[in-house]
């Protein structure tokens, strides 16, 4: 089972949902954190490091010597990363996303490739968490291949969190892509509600199980319940606001282990993904019916 | 010969535009005939990335000797000398005064990507 944890809106508890499902497992588990530009899972799941591997893409190399400048390479890109004008083509390894593409259309076969640095994903061993989190180079914008490398890295056989980005743009889908269900961390505030329904729109194209965590219930009002229950979509999880939540996050602890009592809360919030995912069958076009599960 | 001046409008009394991959237009002039030409530059304005190589690409297809705005970053500065123009930078507020200083011999060439950045 491969758990995705979202949101359209940022700063709504998805590492919060993640690193304490994570733990709350007390079996083996993956934890893999896909938000590449600024990684923080590991701010609440201490361990050493165990392997830091580097992730390159492959990018453009010219031989000027085969080189024709005839240009189809430069008309090919979409990314503007290699240009010719009636010269040997300019190269810009960072505007490169690695497609291989100016090198399979080169009549000449001047155009070999070279890996370029993006970024690592680093192993942390934190008591029954593997965590795996992909960390960009500062300056490069190209989180999709990253997190897809960190991704690669996962066991099938041992369950496994994805903690995705936030918001709905191509890093989100490429954590997201290939996980069993998705849970949608949001809060009861208008702000929340509306990229809550951007983020719905995301995984019900990516046609992927979901349900939402309702976090800092409390606040706010209750637009985002009436929102889910028009749309027939699970309620997973009520996280209250509570003050020592917020006291336990600034110090660095899990809520499971700083506040015993919510533990069964996070353990409710696995076995309801997993009955939800195995009966998958209900699914209908506007998400999942819990009648149905 | 041919100048590209960076512009928002479409006549010599237009406002310079001081940037060069997004700006909305390209005015080139030529400076035999005495007559101009606008080119579009709304693909450059909405691209996420490399505006200022594609609109270094565009101006070199218009065949284009020099190019006088504002500045020019360091990725539109290899391309545009790969491609043989001079790059001229001014805070003149019209294509005309621009090209007034142009043809003054006020305008000194930018020889480095310092210089284009100012």
């Amino acid at each position: 089972m491969i758990l995705g944890i979202a949101s359209g809106k940022g700063g709504t508890g998805k590492t919060t949902v993640a690193a304490n499902l994570a733990r709350a497992y007390g079996s083996p588990a993956q934890l893999l954190d896909c938000d590449v530009e600024e990684p923080n899972d590991h701010l609440f799941l201490r361990g050493p490091v165990r392997e830091q591997e580097i992730i390159t893409i492959p990018v453009p190399q010219v031989d000027a010597s085969l080189c024709d400048a005839c240009g189809e390479c430069s008309r090919f890109c979409q990314y503007s990363a290699i240009v010719s004008l009636r010269t040997t083509p300019i190269v810009f390894p960072e505007l490169c996303h690695g497609c291989g593409g100016c090198a399979l259309v080169c009549p000449q076969g001047a155009i070999g490739e070279t890996e370029r640095r993006i970024g690592v994903v680093e192993t942390v061993e934190s008591e029954n968490v593997t965590l795996m989190q992909g960390r960009l180079d500062v300056g490069v914008a190209l989180a999709p291949p990253l997190i897809r490398a960190a991704k690669a890295r996962m066991r099938r056989e041992t369950p496994a969190i994805v903690d995705a980005p936030p918001g709905t743009s191509c890093p989100v889908i490429a954590a997201l892509r290939g996980t069993d269900f998705v849970a949608l961390v949001t809060e009861p505030t208008p702000f929340g509600l509306h990229d809550l329904t951007l983020a719905v729109d995301m995984v019900r194209e990516l046609r992927i199980p979901f349900g939402v965590v309702v976090n800092r219930v409390g606040i706010g009002d209750d637009r985002v319940h009436g929102y889910c229950a028009a749309e027939k979509i699970p309620v997973l999880l009520e996280i209250p606001d509570d003050r020592r939540i917020a006291e336990a996050y600034s110090v660095g602890s899990l809520i499971v282990d700083a506040l015993p009592e919510y533990r069964g809360l996070f353990m409710s919030l696995i076995e309801k993904t997993m009955k939800l995912k195995c009966a998958e069958i209900g699914v209908s076009a506007g998400g999942y019916d819990e009648n149905q599960a | 010969m041919k100048i590209a001046f960076t512009t928002s409008g479409e006549t010599l009394n237009a406002p310079m535009d001081f940037r060069f991959g997004r700006a909305p237009k390209f005015l080139v002039y030529d400076t035999d005939k005495d007559t101009f030409e606008v080119i579009d530059n709304r693909q450059g304005v909405q691209t996420a990335q490399g505006a200022g190589i594609q609109a270094a690409e565009t101006v070199a297809r218009a065949g284009v000797d020099s190019l006088v705005t504002g500045h020019c970053g360091p990725k539109a500065f290899r391309v545009l000398s790969a491609a043989g123009i001079t790059i001229y930078c001014t805070g003149a507020p019209t294509i005309a005064a621009a090209l007034k200083d142009f043809r003054a011999g006020k305008l000194t060439p930018a020889d480095s990507v310092d210089d284009a950045w100012q």
